[in-house]
């Protein structure tokens, strides 16, 4: 990609490829040869780990497609069949949902570290521009593909979002049902999407390319912002950058293996493990954590139209970076002035993410709109105005000078290890920042199956089977259980017989038999448990007008803000039982007469842990219920321990092996990147 | 230009969704007054308001100019049927769902983003812009309304 190459191949086969098609001239010149500065830092990587990204994305896309179902009634239930029934298909899902976030992750670092090098100045505009397009693809992309689940979160973020195009004027309603297929977000909306979101990734590799040529051409930027002059600049790819690469990419991929293994759902939504119901909105309809900026930039101005527009120039504005910033000096490293603006500007950012998470109401709103005037005057304003008045430092003479005057790189890769962490706990705390308000949180139980060695206490889940056959189930279904799962390592413990022959104590309903008619057999392991109700109309109507959920993902689907400094603490102590904490706090949380104060319409129950504590489930357990065999109390207390935890087992069934993975995976990459820090450090030996 | 018209026009609607989203008629004699029930018409909720007698009397006493969107409450029923409120439960801001009875206005409040609709379905406080909107209906007798 950068003219003709020199590289003459000496294998008479080679040859012959070559002078009918030079490809391995072109990637031997492009990645080979290809002269980079000798002052490139860590911030640099981020290119090479961003394509890794992709690639991870696209591969794991692919897979998923193969077993996904974009059907508005199967959507939800074939992601969970992916997650329990599939070969290795939690891992695949959980690379595939945190890769977004980390996706995301390098894009910011790489997008500000092109803010603070300067690296949009000429003559790397299309560059800048190019990258700008790609960014936008993955916004649609990574909406599109949230939408996918079909969860609560799914469904009406993609109204929500959908919705901001009925604010163009005329137009607007037809766009939107353009867009929707129909007259609401439905099954056609959750096709096209599907379609979309398989075919955008291409568009972005193919983008990615003319970036990649765009870097080529003008050659990448370096810290110092000076241009080569000798070959004394440079340095050839390979080794240098490659290896420089790999070392960065395999830290990389140890940020992000942490939440593959052990914080799968730390940047998720609880309510997203509620399949979608069109006539049910979540309390908080909160965007994913990358897209909360300009989400909080939308909800800054009160007139509808001009919030749309407002939101998609903090985008657009990025075109025109190039030009609004004339200094002639690149890096900000040489700009006193521009350095202090880049950071406030930095903290303005994080500011408009931790405001898109919070509740449009009293101070974070008059902060929104602050926000958002110093967002757009940043650019508008501070750079084009710095340009003309700054005095920058005396820059390096060449690139040499640069690396020879330098010291503390060490500074720099912690700064990246730090940043990384801040932008990933900020991105938790949006993510914590949005369950339940005013109330006081559960209790914090114990759990054998809680950090990273964590496991299911056997006796714990059993009983807790034995408790919902006896108790939960008259209500409660739990539609994506089967009696097989119970013989299944990493569960209950049951032998295959025993799993059998609990399934053959349930009735199931089969048919149609050659008479056309139903029938009713016993169970098999194959069978799902049956649910109490023949739908859900039903179990409202006999539940006073309150359906009971389904409990398979009840563990996962139920959670509560933990509050600063908790969840940043969560992020290193593996901190995720909410679900289990809550289940196990609302089966005791009933009280005979409630606070003063509080009233329970007529029909409720008082619940101190249950959102607005008026609950309809009348206290179901009382001591001696249930008798367990093994010689646990039979109390309340108990019950509601080992119920908790045979719903986390249901909620996620291989989450022991996915901890246990995490540990070898972690044990490979930690020692895999030892040795390329070595490698990396004898290669560049002689470069410094 | 003609050549694009049909891979523009195949994203609306099917003629499926178009023959689904067809008229429908709702009987009102279970409703009692006060209640209210939640009907789906085009895969939109639609509240039908059985409003009681102080409810009316409160959303006709407004000053139609101190409204955000100003419109009578006259003009959102129907003559001789003021008791019933028909309208489209879809928050004018976002699009998500208000819940009913409950507000500072005995009308509607959506819980995404705080919109507060009277009994009249009108906004009283933002950020929704608009009145939540009055679907196509008639009266059919008097305890049976046509949507659509």
């Amino acid at each position: 990609m950068s003219g003709p190459s020199n590289y003459q191949p000496s294998h008479p086969a080679l040859k012959w490829l070559e002078q009918r098609l030079p490809i391995i001239g072109l990637v031997h010149s492009s990645f080979v040869a290809y002269p980079t500065p000798r002052n490139l830092n860590y911030w640099w990587t981020f290119g090479a780990i961003l394509s890794m990204m992709l690639g991870v994305q696209i591969i794991t896309g692919v897979i998923l497609a193969m077993h996904y179902t974009p059907h508005a009634d199967l959507a939800f239930k074939s992601v969970e069949l992916i997650v329990r029934d599939v070969n290795y298909g939690w891992l695949i899902r959980n690379m595939h949902a945190c890769g977004a976030s980390m996706f995301f992750l390098a894009v910011y670092i790489h997008m500000f570290r092109g803010l603070y090098y300067g690296s949009y100045k000429a003559p790397r505009e299309v560059l800048w521009i190019l990258g700008v397009i790609i960014y936008l693809l993955m916004m649609a992309t990574g909406f599109m593909g949230y939408v996918l689940p079909w969860g609560q979160m799914s469904f009406w973020g993609a109204t929500v979002i959908t919705n901001l195009f009925s604010a163009v004027p005329y137009f607007g309603e037809s766009i939107v049902t353009l867009l929707w297929g129909g007259y609401s977000v439905g099954n056609p909306t959750l096709n096209r999407f599907f379609a979309l979101h398989y075919l955008l990734p291409f568009l972005i590799a193919g983008v990615v390319v003319l970036h990649v040529w765009a870097l080529h051409v003008a050659g990448q930027n370096n810290p110092a912002g000076v241009e080569p002059k000798t070959e004394k600049d440079m340095v050839p790819f390979t080794p240098y950058a490659t290896i420089k690469d790999f070392f960065g990419v395999t830290c990389f991929l140890i940020f992000y293996s942490w939440f593959i293994f052990y914080m799968p759902n730390y940047l998720g939504e609880a309510d997203n493990y509620i399949p979608a119901n069109p006539a049910v909105t979540p309390a908080h309809i909160v965007p994913e954590w990358y897209y909360l900026p300009f989400y909080a930039i939308l909800r800054s101005i009160p007139n509808k139209l001009a919030g749309v527009v407002a939101m998609f120039s903090a985008i657009i504005v990025l075109v025109f970076l190039p030009w609004l910033d004339s200094a002639k000096t690149r890096s900000n490293k040489y700009r006193p002035l521009g350095k202090q603006f880049f950071w406030i500007f930095f903290v303005v950012c994080i500011g408009l993410g931790y405001l898109g998470a919070q509740p449009p109401e009293g101070v974070y709103v008059v902060l929104g709109r602050i926000l958002t005037v110093l967002y757009f005057a940043y650019f508008l304003i501070v750079l084009p105005l710095l340009a003309r008045i700054e005095r920058p430092r005396p820059l390096p003479n060449s690139i040499a000078d640069d690396v020879l005057a330098k010291s503390g790189r060490k500074a720099v890769a912690t700064a990246v290890v730090g940043l990384v962490a801040a932008l990933s706990l900020f991105a938790g705390s949006t993510g914590d920042a949005r369950a339940s308000e005013g109330q006081e949180n559960p209790p914090s139980a114990k759990w054998s199956f809680a950090g990273p060695f964590g496991t299911f206490d056997r006796g714990a889940v059993q009983r807790g089977l034995k408790v919902y056959k006896e108790v939960c189930s008259n209500c409660h279904s739990l539609q994506y259980v089967a009696f097989r799962n119970l013989s299944e390592p990493g569960g209950p413990g049951y032998t295959p017989a025993q799993a059998a022959a609990f399934a053959a104590e349930y009735k199931i309903k089969d048919g149609p038999n050659d008479a056309g008619d139903m029938f009713e057999r016993p169970g098999r392991p194959a069978d799902y448990f049956p649910s109490p109700f023949p739908n859900e109309q039903a179990a409202r109507a006999a539940n006073g007008g309150a359906a009971p959920p389904d409990l398979s993902l009840i563990a996962k689907a139920r959670s509560y803000k933990r509050g600063f400094p908790w969840f940043l603490i969560d992020f290193f102590t593996q901190f995720q039982e909410q679900g289990p904490n809550y289940v196990n706090a609302l089966l005791q949380g009933y009280e005979e007469t409630p606070p003063h104060g509080v009233t329970i319409p007529e029909g409720s129950y008082y619940n101190k842990y249950f959102p607005g504590h008026a609950i309809k489930m009348p206290p179901p357990l009382s001591d001696g219920q249930v008798t367990f065999d093994d010689g646990s109390p039979a109390t309340v207390k108990q019950y509601a321990h080992d119920v908790a935890t045979f719903l986390m087992w249901t909620a996620e069934p291989h989450m022991e092996a996915r901890k246990r993975l995490g540990y070898q995976v972690f044990v490979f990459l930690i020692i895999f990147a030892g040795l390329m820090y070595f490698t990396k450090k004898r290669v560049w030996a002689a470069a410094h | 230009m003609a050549t694009l018209w049909p891979f523009i026009s195949q994203m609306n609607p099917d003629a499926s969704t178009i023959a689904a989203g067809a008229p429908i008629e709702v009987d009102l004699s279970p409703i009692a007054e006060g209640q209210d029930i939640k009907v789906f018409w085009r895969g939109k909720p639609i509240y039908i308001s059985h409003r009681t007698k102080k409810q009316v009397e409160e959303v006709r006493k407004v000053p139609v100019s101190s409204l955000i969107d100003p419109a009578t409450d006259q003009s959102r029923t129907k003559d001789g049927h003021e008791q019933w409120l028909v309208v489209i439960g879809i928050c004018t801001h976002l699009g998500c769902i208000p819940i009913a009875h409950e507000g500072n206005y005995d009308g509607f409040f959506c819980p995404c983003h705080g919109s507060q609709y009277d009994a009249s379905g009108r906004v009283r406080q933002g950020p929704a812009p608009l009145n939540l909107p009055v679907p196509p209906y008639q009266f059919v007798s008097d305890t049976k309304i046509q949507i659509g």
